[in-house]
């Protein structure tokens, strides 16, 4: 069809300069004004760079970790506080393949370091997605509807997965090295910046520019942010949202696997029991970002990884529960969350 | 009197404890406007929820062109051919106009997929729907969302229509854009059956009408009939309106 008979060049840019006019900058406002606030309270200006540089990049490997969990919730209302055990197995997955490709970790070339990192990162996806679908069919779907069973189960369904990754890799913490490139830092002026910081940056905001386009180009977009709106009516326009869930669960799943091979690595080592100390985290973010929205789970993983870094550097004492004060601020703010979706 | 397209049993629903169909009995002519009056909690929207399958019959047999439509899923129901329109519109508010319709189009991947005639004939009757292609829904005033979610209904051809008081909150002028539409799909031979509680609404646009009281069908026959008879109106829309207080 000629779309030219239903919108031309100029309607198209009068809404879209609409939108942008209608757009809510406050959140999104919100990531540059804390760091800019950070800076005199920080001093100096390349401890600043250092701390915002690991602000950002822990704060995109959480959104990649939260941003399947915040489409299940918006999706199904399933409260999966299981989501952890996804982290881990991807971050165990990629130990055994780098164990595998060890000759291509250790090697001085940065293109034999990706040929040991991309197979981790797609194995920990793969399995961690494959889990993702087991554990839907068997613990989630029982108890759509019961939040508090949800609650339940979900957790009950993480320790037997924390259990399963001590009986295959040991109880204990395994080392996950980085690739021999991407240790180090560059050095800017007086700052300090990781190497392994600026790639996880850059696969956080490749993540969040394909969930931006699959979601806003793609039919099976638009069906998830229909669903997450208003699930039934989607249902009466005649497309199954259960298998829209389980798509989006596997998805979720991967995600995450794939964010326990950044933050392995960006740790260094990792924990069977590496799940559920992450879970606190993403599930502040996804609160601060309002259930169900994708822009707000990365406004909030953005706004959380800079508080950390902060806060850590300033008052260590105070970083535990920097976070907690964060979202109970932004909720005073915001009851809803930065991004609340329409319809629910 | 044209073949029924839509047929309901004996249809009993439950929504939890409460037992609100008692027995519907209701014949939906194909081609023809079929309106559903009552009062409010007679049971109307229960109704084509029912029909719908987004609740499910516990008693009673549900057909769709001779096909037994009662325990089937609302996907599969959609997919035979029913659009629904529910009383809150159900639309999509942070998707843009374009975004609703391209995602009631089943069968097109793409807007361009959507047959051109088809989205001329529904600019035709809906002009905003042009205007305001690319914005989002959610900005849409009362009267344009209810053309958009009518709009939605029909932008593939669809067996029958299931809507529900697309009257409800608009203004006069409105009501009479909706009623001047809804006569351009009677004139397409398009099967409605339309939830109504404005009876002038409805005497302009049906050719049956099924009366519900107290979770039944307690009249059925031809609208002309009903709109001639004050007594018969009296006596069935005022009973629902006693029955009410």
């Amino acid at each position: 069809m000629n779309t030219s008979v239903i919108t031309t060049p100029a309607t198209g840019s009068v809404a879209r300069w609409q939108a942008l006019k209608d757009f809510d900058w406050k959140p999104v406002a919100l990531v540059p004004l804390l760091a800019a606030l950070a800076l005199p309270a920080v001093g100096s200006g390349s401890t600043w760079l250092t701390l915002t540089v690991a602000g950002l990049a822990m704060g995109l490997i959480v959104f990649i970790i939260a941003s399947g969990l915040t489409l299940v919730f918006g999706l199904m209302d399933v409260l999966n506080f299981g989501h952890g055990v996804f982290i881990a197995l991807g971050a165990f997955v990629a130990v055994s393949v780098f164990g595998g490709l060890n000759a291509y970790a250790i090697a001085d070339s940065f293109w034999l370091n990706l040929a040991a990192l991309v197979p981790a990162m797609l194995a920990a996806m793969v399995v961690a997605g494959a889990v993702g679908l087991v554990f839907e069919r068997f613990i989630v779907r029982p108890v759509y509807g019961q939040h508090l069973k949800q609650i339940l189960i979900t957790m009950g369904g993480m320790i037997i997965g924390e259990e399963l990754i001590k009986v295959i890799w040991g109880p204990g913490q395994l080392a996950l090295p980085l690739p021999e490139t991407l240790r180090g830092s560059f050095i800017i002026g007086d700052a300090s910046i990781e190497k392994y910081r600026l790639l996880a940056m850059g696969v956080g905001l490749a993540v969040f520019a394909a969930m931006v386009w699959t979601l806003n180009r793609t039919k099976v977009g638009l069906l998830i942010r229909a669903g997450v709106q208003d699930r039934e009516m989607v249902e009466s326009l005649g497309y199954r949202i259960q298998r829209l869930f389980i798509g989006v669960f596997v998805a979720g799943s991967a995600l995450a696997g794939l964010g326990g091979v950044m933050w392995g690595l960006y740790q260094q080592t990792v924990l069977p029991q590496m799940g559920a100390q992450v879970n606190v985290l993403i599930f502040i973010v996804i609160i601060i970002g309002g259930l169900g929205s994708t822009l707000g789970a990365l406004v909030g993983a953005l706004l959380v990884g800079l508080m950390a870094n902060y806060t850590g550097f300033l008052m260590p004492k105070v970083a535990l529960f920097s976070n907690i004060a964060l979202m109970v601020a932004i909720l005073l703010w915001r009851p809803q969350g930065v991004y609340p979706v329409a319809n629910r | 009197m044209s073949d029924a397209l839509l047929t309901l049993e004996g249809v009993h629903t439950h929504i939890g404890a409460y037992h609100i169909l008692h027995g519907v009995d209701l014949t939906v002519p194909a081609n023809q406007l079929t309106m559903l009056l009552g009062r409010n909690g007679a049971g109307k929207t229960t109704t084509l929820r029912t029909v719908m399958g987004l609740w499910h019959a516990s008693q009673g047999r549900i057909t769709l062109a001779g096909q037994d439509i009662t325990a089937r899923a609302t996907p599969d129901i959609a997919q035979s051919g029913v659009a629904y329109v529910p009383e809150s519109m159900g639309i999509f508010s942070d998707l843009s106009v374009k975004e609703n319709m391209l995602l009631a189009a089943r069968g097109a991947r793409t807007i361009d997929d959507v047959d051109t005639k088809r989205l001329e004939w529904i600019f035709d009757m809906f002009p905003a729907m042009k205007k305001f292609w690319l914005h989002p829904a959610g900005k849409l005033s009362g009267g344009q969302k209810q053309m958009l979610a009518v709009s939605r209904a029909i932008v593939e051809p669809r067996q029958l229509l299931l809507i529900d008081e697309p009257s409800k909150g608009l203004a006069p002028a409105i009501i009479q854009n909706m009623i001047a539409a809804f006569r351009e799909l009677k004139a397409a031979q398009t099967t409605i059956l339309l939830v109504e509680q404005n009876f002038n609404f409805a005497r302009q646009l049906g050719d049956t009408v099924a009366v519900m009281d107290d979770g039944r069908v307690v009249h059925s026959g031809a609208m002309a009939e009903l709109a001639e008879d004050s007594a018969l109106q009296a006596r069935l829309l005022g009973l629902s309106l006693g029955a009410h207080q």
